[in-house]
């Protein structure tokens, strides 16, 4: 009888639910691609997400917590011992850098063109990574309530690692420099050259487009971000270059940048306030007399 | 003789999804089949009264906010090949289980054919052939997850009688 149902009563009906759904469907892609309106909706369907996403990191977090909690005495106190010398010695640069900085403003001062004072940052932890082959996305552990927003820049102890693209209850979603939808602008620090580097993709490898065949450029040199989207703080590492080919006939040269950021390895990662829009941010908007161009 | 199916439905989905989202190697994850397009195509032609484009279009967006892509576009692609299999699945019951696998075979590339269709509009195609593998793989598996969705259909949802 319900196979009867089945085929007589609700074949127009079906046909009509089949095409509203996929208008709808059409209707949200051109919202979210357009307006960006959509992260509300993103937000809500995320609840659902988040728990799945949780339950299937159990295991790999429940070995780490076995592998932490056997760790011998020896060891813990041998590390210990090890990470208040590197503490020191990181004390003692330090030292030298907090003069170093108070001369440099001093000389900004000088010059005329003040710089600002260092970004607020915070640490969190990467919990996924987004499954899609063809992406280089990653979910950290830190959402609105700890201030995050979209657009923030992230970074490791290396240098830049990307930026957040979606914010949702408990976890926000990094893109990776590395990823080919992502650009970053930089500046090569040996000669100030100002440029573009475009993911590729592939995490070991982003690439520098636009320059041209004569542009002063070798392997090696230091590339940092320039800071001219809005987007990244300027002079963070992004990458070192490791090939360049000059193609006859072609426009621009073919330069590929090794990453800095260990964009595959870190656990950690650093959340920076750099261009954070001020209404969330009372006090550190105070400090905040540029760098928000964008958002 | 009623038992309600919809706890198993629900369960092999999440699971489905779950599959979907679980790190694997970078070369596992070229090969990894569309789980939950697999898990809804099969409710879809055994259940049709009940698992149809609405939950096609709910799993859709999940897939979409799990994998940060556009929201509506897995659920576009999944409403496209879950009505094909709503038009069909009188005839896709009697097919061998190669059969099937073959025609699963082509919705599957017909949903990744969605899916990179308007990636490419919004400048986000990949540029590799690998990209159609998960289709393969998903006809490769689906003999044997038809095998154990059925068992789990004949044991949780005595409902209809094939």
């Amino acid at each position: 009888m319900v196979e009867m149902n089945a085929l007589f009563q609700n074949r127009a009906s079906l046909i009509v639910r089949a095409i509203i759904l996929t208008a709808l469907s059409v209707a949200l892609m051109i919202a979210d691609h357009r307006w960006n309106h959509l992260e509300t909706l993103r937000h809500a369907l995320s609840n659902v997400i988040y728990p799945l996403k949780y339950t299937i990191n159990i295991p790999a977090e429940f070995v780490q917590w076995i592998d932490q909690s056997v760790t011998s005495h020896n060891k813990l106190v041998q590390d210990n011992e090890q990470l208040k010398s590197d503490q020191l010695l990181y004390e003692a640069r330090l030292q030298k850098m907090d003069t170093l900085e108070l001369e440099n403003q001093r000389l900004r001062k000088l010059l005329g063109t003040p710089k600002k004072a260092s970004e607020r940052v915070l640490i969190a932890e990467i919990f996924s990574v987004e499954q899609d082959p063809y992406k280089r996305l990653i979910s950290i552990n830190k959402d609105a309530d700890d201030g995050a927003y979209i657009g923030q820049a992230i970074i490791d102890a290396n240098g830049i690692m990307g930026q957040i693209v979606h914010v949702t209850s408990n976890a926000s979603t990094v893109m990776l420099i590395s990823d080919s939808n992502h650009a970053v602008p930089i500046q090569i620090n040996r000669t100030g050259l100002r440029g573009t580097v475009f993911g590729t993709g592939d995490s070991s490898k982003l690439e520098l487009r636009f320059i041209p065949h004569n542009a002063d450029i070798k392997v090696g040199d230091i590339v940092s971000s320039s800071g001219l989207g809005g987007r990244f703080p300027p002079n963070y590492p992004v990458g070192i270059i490791n090939k360049i080919e000059r193609p006859a006939g072609e426009t621009f040269a073919h330069i590929e940048i090794t990453p800095s950021a260990k964009l595959e390895q870190s656990r950690e990662v650093l959340m920076l306030w750099h261009n954070a829009p001020t209404d969330t941010f009372g006090l550190e908007g105070k400090n905040k007399t540029k760098g928000k161009d964008k958002k | 003789m009623n038992k309600k199916p919809y706890l198993a439905i629900i369960i092999t989905l999440l699971l489905a999804l779950m599959l979907n989202m679980l790190p694997l190697p970078d070369w596992a994850n070229h090969l990894r089949p569309d789980w939950v397009a697999l898990v809804l195509i099969y409710w879809a032609m055994a259940l049709p009264l009940i698992v149809g484009v609405t939950t096609a279009f709910i799993f859709g967006l999940l897939l979409d906010v799990s994998q940060s892509t556009l929201l509506g576009q897995h659920a576009l692609a999944l409403v496209i090949i879950i009505s094909l299999v709503q038009r069909l699945y009188l005839r896709i019951r009697v097919y061998t289980l190669i059969q099937q696998a073959i025609f699963v075979g082509i919705l599957l590339t017909i949903k990744q054919l969605m899916v990179l269709w308007v990636s490419g509009m919004i400048n986000t195609a990949p540029d590799t052939s690998l990209y159609f593998l998960p289709a393969l793989t998903g006809a490769i598996i689906w003999p044997w997850l038809f095998i154990l969705l059925r068992d789990i259909r004949r044991r949780f949802c005595h409902y209809q009688h094939h």
